[in-house]
């Protein structure tokens, strides 16, 4: 694979317009010259958020009261959706060989506990993890567990174009089925929102395997340092329009890090881009969800704001690591009707 | 396990009623005790299964006399002589014990009036305990309440509340009656007593001395005997405009100091820079909120013509998650109307909507057999003329209407004989200062809408009433001034030239 | 020498303009030792009903105007009554029969009570109004606006100046406008008080005069739709309760009626108010 049809970085200069990468669903929703000055006044067009109308909302989702069948339910899609994550400096073959057995095996006392989507591992890990999954490995499969990666110098995503693309093609020729990339908060912070929307395009194309497949694209916001809604608004549509699979929230490593009525809104943004284009995409909260309570408000806002329809690991993902356990022992209460305890469910 | 059909149908989390303990009839509540009343007894029930739930005493006018005397000796012996400090201590007092009966209270409250248990447990009942909190700490200080020093308690408060809040109007009165030293006579609305007589043994329970606050049930005979006591000093009203008004004739030129709380036909305005989400969640709390059956409901939303057909389709598809059903389910999102009288009117109105040439839209969702239901319902198309823009409905019905500039969204939202309440969104602080400026209505929300507060003073203009409820403003309701000093301006005996 | 005094007619106040009452009537105006002094208008309830429209139409402009210049404009009606004192002194003795002296402290009186009520219009919303702490994540203030148009029967038992510019003066302060009915018996001080208002810097319609009977004219004022308050002051001898239960009908806002002269006050002022009360959301974010 070569970089041919991945754009360059912008050039701007004093007089000409930045063109910016031809990305599909940009040219078919703003037009075709494509400069950063119209997307600019495109995401600058979105509807503003009122901070205190949106967390108020969140905090109404959040009382909804899921029991009985709902709320089984509830915890094995939880399960389903959760991409089980060791982002750390000392991770080691054997952390994500432990990794994988968990999320293969997430309960050995109850064999009907489901699968975890994926695992999420820094880039240098993905051989062990795909080594770890053997068979197991869904590879695009509907039926394992995919390997995520994190990539474009993650979390920071403080490094030239070229080392992000490099770490992204190194992580899907390692057999990453999807990439966690991370934009430049800086760049989007001072305005160059060209410059974010072109890295996004060329990391996308970085995606592309040699049969011509692409590895999914989430695209990490980092909405703790967006700060505002209205930025988190406007980086989740300029991440759609260059082509993200899934918007994703946060890195983990900058607090604070998903809440739910960021990602509440992040969830209105793909809506919206449903109701214009017929196009789902995907959404992931991910860090500080810790428990079952906390998740299943995360799927009632799911389902009461982009649908039912988004109930789906294809769609809606868990980025956490002890959210598991904590949705293990609720599963194991509601199977024996009794309280269980941390010694039940394994250390990984 | 099996995965339901839709995780949307929710499974029933019914909040239990194990906590309450009903009696099967509940007498007046006079001089502390519970006592018969003379009136032919009825009973409530709920309005979600139309069960009977308990027998309540109806008061005649023998009772309401009876009443009225016990807080007239109440206040002449203990209340009006007791230290503000030591009112203030009951009314902490009281608010502590609604805190700790809150879920009983607020299963009550739902049982009786069908509102759903989620509004009843985050918004009723909290607000009732912040209402008694707010105003025992003013008891003692009444000379900082804007009337100059030693402002006087006016005596006994014949107070009469609606069935839409019961619990909540009924602190709404008597927090800053006992507050301000008056003694009180408090008529709930018959279809909705029963939180009022929990609240009576709260009243026990807090050693509150007799007679202090005296609660008549009975229906609207029994407020019309409250209200024209003769030895009441204070009426406090809140409902209908036609009862206002009665009122207000049947007080006039008898000294009562009277505050009326009276409808409402709010506009919701929404101008195309509006923060769009939100303002559909603020459409949706402002008029669904309660079925609707709220005086300050934005029953009417003024949009942007340019954003309406965007905005009505966010609101269908909003309205399309709502839950109907069971009160007491954790995830009610609209509950039960509170009368067969009250969904008649609503149905009744609808009709008219329907007959004028408005569009009817009814948000998809199963209507239970039993008990008084009316799914939340849009009208597009009204104009301003229209019978459904006009007459309040207190009921789950939004009328769409559109404007095109801020200076018509104001004449149209102020072209009502009401004057309670309006919404304002936009992203444009200039704007919405300058529209809240020009809107004649007691509250303005921007950028939010039904939001209460025991500091923010709530009423009406025109004919949504007078007086103000909450605030500093609502202790003006229960106090009067010092006699006046002499005035400040005398005739000068000699005139003093101003030197150049 | 003498010579032959040019009389004044008196006739109405109402937008700005001196018209005669369109019913054509008139009722003569005696000393209290039965000597002639005018004929003055005899307000119909048609005149009345002009005057409210007047008082309707000026209500945008003047309660849209800063509570600065409201001020002003106040003071601007003592300073010009102030200049005019030897008229009114030389009416007022005359028509009320009292000394020069007494008329003298009436208009100073009045005078001052237009000073008085003048400062207050940038002040009273400080007063009335406040900032309040609801417990979330809210602005929320109250200020007090004026109601709009109020209706007033003057004083009718004491003198005629002082008395009509103790109830008008408050209730223009917050940006109200009037329409009052002048002491019955003693309306010419009334009359020339409005020449000073159309000399002044209030604009026209914001302070409509009537002459004539309160008894015939208080119950269309107080049964009209468009009045919003109906100030009582003067009433004490008119079926006032009824005028009372006609207002019922609107939510009229009443103030009943005063034995005397009300004294100068903050109450005053804001009886003709309505609070209003605004929140708006807060977030950084």
């Amino acid at each position: 694979m070569t970089s041919a049809t991945a754009p360059t970085a912008s050039v701007t200069t004093a007089d000409a317009p930045t063109v910016l990468a031809p990305a599909e669903r940009a040219i078919q929703t703003i037009g075709g010259d494509l400069t950063e000055k119209s997307l600019r006044l495109h995401l600058e067009g979105l509807p503003g958020v009122d901070a205190v109308g949106l967390e108020a909302r969140a905090a109404g989702l959040g009382t909804r009261s899921i029991k009985t069948s709902s709320k089984a339910w509830a915890l094995d899609t939880i399960i389903r959706m959760i991409d089980l994550t060791t982002l750390e400096g000392a991770d080691t073959p054997g952390k994500v060989r432990s990794l994988v057995a968990k999320a293969l095996t997430p309960d050995a006392t109850d064999p009907t506990t489901p699968r975890v989507a994926a695992v999420c591992v820094y880039g240098d890990m993905v051989p062990d993890a795909v080594r770890a999954l053997g068979a197991a490995h869904s590879a695009g499969r509907d039926d394992g567990v995919n390997v995520a990666a994190v990539a474009t110098a993650f979390p920071s995503g403080r490094a030239s174009l070229a080392v992000k693309l490099a770490d992204t093609r190194e992580a899907v020729a390692a057999g990453a089925d999807e990439i966690d990339m991370v934009i430049d908060r800086g760049a989007f912070l001072s305005g160059r929102v060209g410059l974010v929307f072109d890295q996004i395009v060329a990391v996308k194309e970085a995606c592309r395997r040699a049969d011509g497949s692409y590895a999914h694209l989430k695209v990490i916001l980092e909405t703790g340092e967006l700060n505002t809604y209205d930025n988190v608004r406007r980086a989740s549509w300029l991440a759609i329009l260059a082509g993200g699979d899934f918007i994703k929230t946060s890195t983990g490593k900058v607090a604070p890090a998903a809440t739910l009525p960021v990602t509440l809104l992040m969830l209105e943004v793909v809506r919206d881009w449903y109701r214009l284009t017929g196009e789902r995409i995907g959404v992931k909260p991910a860090g500080g969800i810790r428990t079952s309570k906390d998740a299943i408000k995360y799927l009632v806002t799911v389902a009461e704001t982009a649908g039912e329809e988004w109930l789906t690991p294809s769609l809606f993902r868990f980025g956490a690591s002890s959210l598991l356990n904590d949705v293990l022992l609720q599963r194991q209460k509601l199977t024996t009707g009794h309280y269980s305890g941390p010694d039940y469910v394994t250390v990984d | 396990m099996t995965a339901p059909d839709r995780f949307l149908d929710y499974a029933p989390a019914p909040e239990s009623t194990s906590i309450l303990h009903l009696r099967d009839s509940y007498g007046l509540f006079i001089d502390g005790e519970f006592t018969e009343g003379h009136g032919t007894p009825f009973a409530t029930i709920s309005p979600a299964t139309e069960k009977h739930i308990a027998q309540v005493a109806n008061a005649n006018a023998h009772d309401v006399d009876l009443a009225v005397a016990a807080a007239r000796r109440a206040y002449e012996r203990s209340w009006s002589r007791m230290s503000g400090a030591d009112r203030g201590k009951y009314l902490f007092r009281i608010a502590r014990l609604v805190q700790e009966r809150a879920r009983e209270l607020a299963v009550a409250e739902s049982l009786d009036n069908g509102k759903p248990i989620k509004e009843s447990r985050d918004v009723d009942v909290p607000l009732v305990a912040a209402w008694f909190f707010y105003y025992a700490g003013w008891a003692d200080k009444l000379d900082y309440a804007g009337l100059g020093a030693n402002p006087r308690a006016l005596g006994v408060a014949a107070q009469v509340i609606p069935w839409n809040f019961p619990l909540l109007m009924l602190a709404w009165k008597i927090a800053p009656a006992l507050a301000a030293g008056n003694t009180v006579v408090i008529k709930p609305a018959e279809t909705t007593p029963l939180s009022a007589l929990i609240f009576a043994e709260i009243l026990q329970q807090a050693e509150l001395p007799a007679g202090v606050v005296n609660i008549v049930t009975g229906a609207g005979d029994t407020g019309a005997a409250l209200v024209n006591h003769t030895d009441v000093d204070k009426v406090a009203f809140t409902g209908s405009t036609a009862v206002g008004r009665a009122i207000a004739r049947s007080t006039a030129g008898t000294g009562k100091k009277l505050t009326l709380e009276l409808g409402g036909k709010a506009a919701n305005i929404v101008f195309d820079d509006a923060p769009l989400d939100q303002a559909i969640e603020g459409i949706v709390n402002g008029i669904f909120f309660n079925q609707g059956h709220v005086c300050c409901a934005g029953s009417r939303l003024l949009v942007q013509e340019n954003i309406h057909d965007e905005v009505v389709d966010r609101l269908k598809a909003r309205l399309s998650t709502l839950r109907l059903g069971d009160p007491l389910d954790k995830n009610t999102d609209i509950g039960a109307i509170n009368s067969r009288e009250q969904l008649e009117r609503i149905r009744r109105l609808s009709d008219v909507g329907e007959a004028e040439g408005a569009e009817r839209w009814t948000a998809p969702c199963a209507i239970p057999e039993a008990g008084f239901w009316f799914a939340p319902t849009i009208f597009t198309g009204v104009t301003t003329s229209s019978t459904i823009a006009r007459e309040e409905i207190f009921g789950p019905v939004l009328s769409v209407l559109t404007f095109r500039t801020p200076a018509e969204a104001i004449a149209k939202a102020n072209n009502t004989p009401y004057g309670l309440s309006a919404g304002i969104w936009s992203d444009k602080g200039s704007r919405i200062l300058a529209v809240a400026d020009s809107l004649r209505a007691g509250v303005i929300w921007a950028n939010t809408f039904n939001r209460f507060d025991p500091a923010s003073p709530f009423g009406g203009y025109k004919e949504s009433g007078y007086g103000r409820e909450g605030g500093r403003h609502g202790l003006a309701a229960y106090l009067a001034s010092a006699p006046l000093e002499p005035a400040r301006v005398a005739a000068p005996t000699a005139r003093k030239q101003l030197k150049k | 020498m003498t010579r032959l005094t040019v009389p004044k007619t008196y006739k109405l106040y109402i937008g700005g303009a001196f018209p005669r009452s369109e019913s054509g009537r008139s009722y003569e105006v005696v000393s209290p030792s039965g000597a002639f002094l005018a004929n003055a208008a005899l307000a119909s309830r048609k005149d009345a009903r002009d005057a409210v429209v007047a008082a309707r139409a000026a209500v945008g402009r003047w309660s849209a105007a800063t509570g600065y210049n409201r001020g002003q404009v106040l003071y601007r009606i003592a300073e010009l009554l102030d200049g005019r004192r030897a008229q009114f002194v030389d009416e007022l003795s005359r028509s009320e029969g009292i000394s020069t002296a007494a008329a003298g402290a009436q208009v100073d009186a009045a005078v001052d009570v237009w000073v008085w009520y003048a400062g207050w219009a940038d002040k009273y919303v400080q007063v009335a109004g406040n900032a309040n702490a609801v417990s979330g994540p809210y602005f929320n203030i109250s200020v007090p606006e004026p109601t709009g148009v109020v209706a007033i029967v003057a004083p009718q038992d004491a003198g005629g100046l002082l008395g009509l510019v103790s109830v008008v003066a408050p209730a223009l302060v917050a940006g109200n406008t009037v329409v009052v009915v002048a002491n019955e018996r003693a309306p010419l001080s009334a009359i020339t008080l409005a020449e000073v208002l159309a000399t002044s810097d209030v604009p026209g319609g914001v302070v409509n005069v009537l002459t004539g009977s309160p008894a015939e004219l208080a119950p269309w004022l107080a049964s009209h739709a468009d009045v919003n308050a109906l100030d009582l002051a003067g009433a004490e001898r008119l079926e006032w309760v009824d005028l009372q239960i006609a207002a019922a009908e609107t939510l009229m806002r009443v103030l009943p009626p005063v034995t005397g002269i009300p004294g100068p006050s903050l109450e005053r002022i804001l009886a003709f108010t309505e609070t209003k009360t605004v929140w708006h959301t807060k977030s950084l974010l």
